[in-house]
């Protein structure tokens, strides 16, 4: 079942000896990142740019591998396409074997990662030398990358002194980072003056010179390339682009997306053989320029090994136009927190690594880690060729899903609670998760009976056995009355369609119309404040659990139901208003790949946010008097209460930031006189269902730690706009936590 | 090259901590020797009336660029934008002499300049294509993060210093500002 104590208990423990240096890294770069992408003058259009580069250039790579090997072999060098890892690696050999290699100088490369070619070099006797910094330190202590750019970003600038100690006993034994900085330096110098042999990966290769580019700091490629008269270059197929012109857009991104740099101190634009003399550091009388340039090899192996059957495949194939920028990782809240060594497989790590790993190693590999991918979507934005790297995420988890399909004897039990279209044998936790709208709708019934029942303890303890739901976390109360009773209790719509500005169907959500009820009369409430005509019909849920949980067939027969359910109301010409983002997230974004292409663009266009919503009807002349102001009795979104606190501490929703729908309620907020602080924290944790599950709930209350420090603390009203945000920040906060609409909306 | 070009070109520089030294191309030795550490060496200059000073060595061998402090280079190219500047590979060891030492001084003409990353690359592709060059675009120095706290001078370069060659429209949009 799906509880996994070693799971738990291996990401608390890398909580604890990597988190604090990951968090700090990561959130730093992340930083970094919107602050050198606010310096450009168009980051869209670059990014747009820059895509569709890699869409043309992976559509044409078997004719633009043909014209690069034509170029390098023009430029006196050789291409050699290997098949899988141990084709690359038995070609290495022999390149090393002949050049009667003893030492081989490496910079950093993750394709020589994926075909562990300095184990391969190894078994021969060959001495292989990371230069890199980061990856030195890896390979004397023996340990994999955490990062797919800051490799070392696990280790602390104390446990690398203590490395340093351990291993080289020296007399001054370095400390600061300055002094560890030069002790490497003149380590690694005379290594690299040894080597025979340099071997480097490439960024970007040009079909049209035989170029490659390579983005590095350090200057350790610049001298592995220089020093040594044998030039390796090992770099996947995907890494072909048509033209030199064509590395602009990708040179501007790089850094920005990565760790947050401009541009990163070395950009080397390489025609091999490179046109310099090889310093001779063994006799060094003699003058550097005495033409042994000439003697120079070079040799580029270019990599299969999985990917150009990735081509092949739909759903794979965007990960492809990876960059390997290291954004995905930085922007992701799990991440932060647990690093690569958690949430990563044999090479790759971040988002995009279940694309990687799925495509090259397999979807076994890709199944260890897939889970980390909360679908928060805020590597979206952040990805510099657009990849939907949360896509990528549930396309493999379906495809793990179905793999791993076998019948249970506890299905016949749920068949009634778990009705999806997913093949039998799944998982029962994904199934509870997946089918919530249900699930709740059941509670909601029998609200009493199931309240009392759900968070009574012997019941957590089986709901934690057989399900994996954490027993720490307190499960929502489902309302006695649901959102759709109550309005049609009241008598529908307070103003009528022919006194209206507009007309809105606001869509009924599983949380707001079993669970969080307030939410929901208050957007009802605020709308016809504003003279909007409103209806609450009764509609299906929108696919969301289900798709969280990889479960694609059910979330399509959702967004079918969904569409056609809305039709005649969009016919009609009413605007629907949602109030949980993950929902609107659903139908802007997910819809897209779920939907024909005119229903989606229809829901999608027709669909709003309900801050969204407000703050459009407020721009177009609608009276904020009209809506509550802060300071006046009847407090956030309750009658009981009389809070006049005009303090607002906000948390936007991951989804909603993705789909631009995060600034509303800020806007809103300010509009009608509270005073609002915005968190930058990426996702709160909770996830939807994610921090629920035993497994997670300790990494969840990790990713949300910097949120109770932001507004643990703070006498304002702590505000969020989904379900699982409010649930989280309750935990963290102590709460109640409202949704914004909720301090807006007049009183009763 | 334009004057706003050599005005958003010393800002970036400023910002990389960059020091950059302006004069006319026959007061080049004289900067170079103010920007200089020693000993140091050098790879010639193809810059009309720019030469180096005495003390750089322009054919060093292998054991001069070893005890080098400083090394001298040419750019054959700098982006305002980003205060890059484009190292070219050749056979005289300018990527070796700007390389492994701790200063390196680059000697540029501001009528190299362009103003940002598109024209480095529209430049470049024709000569990859034609001449097969290698070029560095090298901006600031050597830089690593991965021992905890940023350090310059990873494997190349601690300092870089520009000196950036005046032509003759450039001072004469200057003289009529004054």
């Amino acid at each position: 079942m799906s509880s996994d104590v070693d799971r738990a208990a291996r990401l608390r423990e890398l909580m604890t000896t990597e988190g604090d240096a990951v968090a700090e890294n990561t959130r730093g770069f992340n930083a970094g990142r919107y602050e050198s992408t606010g310096r450009l003058d168009d980051y869209e259009a670059l990014k747009a740019e820059a895509r569709s580069i890699k869409e043309d250039a992976i559509e044409r790579l078997p004719e633009l591998v043909d014209r690069l090997t034509e170029q390098v072999e023009a430029n006196g060098g050789t291409v050699y396409l290997a098949d899988d890892a141990a084709d690359a690696n038995r070609y290495v050999r022999e390149v090393v074997d002949e050049r009667d290699a003893d030492r081989v100088a490496k910079s950093k490369s993750m394709t020589s990662e994926e075909l562990e070619v300095n184990e391969a070099l190894a078994s021969d006797g060959v001495d292989v030398v990371e230069t890199d910094l980061g990856e030195w330190v890896l390979q004397l202590a023996e340990e994999a990358p955490s990062h797919i750019v800051a490799p070392a970003i696990h280790k602390s600038r104390e446990a690398i002194a203590e490395l340093f100690a351990e291993r080289f006993d020296p007399d001054d034994p370095p400390e600061t980072a300055e002094e560890l900085t030069m002790f490497a330096r003149e380590r690694l110098g005379e290594l690299i003056e040894d080597a025979d042999v340099g071997m480097t990966g490439a960024n970007f290769i040009a079909a049209d010179s035989g170029t490659m580019l390579l983005v590095t700091s350090e200057g350790n490629a610049r001298k592995t390339v220089t020093a040594t008269d044998t030039h390796v270059a090992v770099a996947g197929v995907e890494k072909v682009v048509p033209t030199v012109e064509e590395f602009s857009p990708f040179v501007e991104l790089i850094g920005r997306s990565g760790t947050g740099q401009d541009v990163t101190s070395y950009i080397s634009t390489l025609t091999p053989p490179v046109d310099s003399p090889v310093p001779k550091f063994d006799s060094d009388g003699n003058s550097l320029a005495d033409g042994s340039g000439d003697d120079r090899e070079f040799h580029l192996v270019l990599v299969d090994n999985g990917r150009m059957a990735m081509r092949e495949d739909d759903e794979l194939k965007e990960t492809l136009y990876c960059i390997r920028c290291s954004a995905c990782a930085n922007s992701c809240g799990n991440f932060q927190s647990v690093g690569g060594h958690a949430f990563g497989g044999e090479t790759y790590s971040g988002g995009i690594a279940t694309g990687w790993e799925a495509g090259v190693e397999g979807l076994d590999v890709a199944a260890e880690f897939n889970d980390l991918c909360t679908g928060c979507s805020r590597c979206v934005p952040a990805c510099p060729v657009g990849i939907d790297i949360p896509w990528i995420n549930t396309v493999v988890r379906d495809r793990i899903n179905r793999g791993e399909a076998e019948s249970s004897q506890l299905d016949w039990a749920f068949e009634e609670l778990v009705p999806d279209e997913e093949p039998g044998g799944l998982d029962l936790g994904t199934r509870l998760v997946g089918n919530y709208a249900t699930l709740a709708e059941w509670g909601s019934r029998t609200a009493p009976i199931a309240n009392r029942l759900a968070n009574a303890g012997p019941v957590r303890a089986v709901l934690e056995r057989v399900a994996g739901i954490d027993r720490r976390r307190e499960l929502p109360a489902f309302a006695d009355e649901s959102f759709v009773d109550w309005f049609d209790a009241r008598g529908g719509p307070a103003v009528s369609a022919a006194a209206a500005t507009r007309e809105a169907v606001v869509y009924p959500d599983t949380a707001t119309n079993y669970v969080d009820v307030d939410r929901g009369k208050a957007t009802v409430r605020a709308l016809e404040s504003l003279g909007v005509h409103v209806r609450v019909p009764d509609l299906p849920g929108s696919g969301r659990p289900p798709l969280s949980q990889g479960m694609v067939s059910t979330a399509e027969s959702a967004a079918e139901n969904v569409s056609s359910a809305l039709s005649s109301h969009l016919d009609a010409g009413r605007d629907v208003v949602v109030i949980e983002p993950s929902d609107l997230a659903m139908f802007r974004r997910e819809y897209g790949r779920l939907l024909d292409p005119d229903a989606h663009e229809r829901l999608a266009e027709a669909s709003y946010d309900v801050m969204e919503y407000l703050f459009g009807l407020l721009e177009n002349g609608g009276d904020p008097d009209a809506l509550r102001l802060p300071g006046t009795a009847d407090g956030p979104g309750s009658s009981e209460t009389a809070d006049t606190r005009s303090g607002v501490a906000y948390h936007p929703h991951c989804q909603a930031r993705t789909i631009g729908v995060g600034e509303h309620a800020t806007a809103v907020l300010e509009r009608v006189g509270y005073d609002v602080r915005v968190s930058d924290t990426e996702c709160c944790g909770m996830a939807g269902s994610f921090g629920y599950k035993a497994d997670y709930y300790e990494l969840s209350m990790d990713v949300g730690e910097p949120l109770r420090e932001e507004f643990g603390e703070s006498d304002r009203v702590v505000v969020a706009s989904g379900t699982s945000c409010g649930e989280q920040l309750d935990a963290l906060c102590g709460g109640p936590t409202r949704h914004p609409v909720e301090l807006v909306a007049p009183p009763k | 090259m334009s004057l706003s070009d050599t005005t958003t070109f010393t800002r970036r520089l400023d910002d990389l901590g960059v020091r950059v030294a302006t004069g006319p191309a026959d007061a080049c030795a004289e900067l170079v020797a103010a920007a200089a550490g020693e000993p140091a060496v050098g790879a010639p200059l193809d810059v009309p009336e720019a030469s180096l000073p005495d003390h750089v060595e322009t054919d060093p061998t292998t054991a001069d660029l070893r005890a080098a402090h400083t090394g001298v280079t040419g750019a054959s190219l700098g982006i305002a934008e980003y205060g890059s500047v484009a190292i070219e590979s050749d056979r005289t060891g300018t990527e070796p002499v700007s390389l492994f030492v701790d200063r390196h001084v680059v000697v540029l003409r501001e009528d190299d300049l362009v103003p940002d990353m598109p024209d480095a690359f529209a430049w470049l592709g024709p000569r990859a294509r034609d001449e097969s060059v290698d070029v560095v675009f090298a901006t600031g120095p050597s830089a690593t993060a991965d021992m905890g706290g940023l350090v310059h001078g990873a494997h190349g370069p601690k300092e870089v210093h520009v000196v950036l060659l005046e032509t003759e429209s450039s001072r004469h949009v200057e003289d009529t500002d004054e």
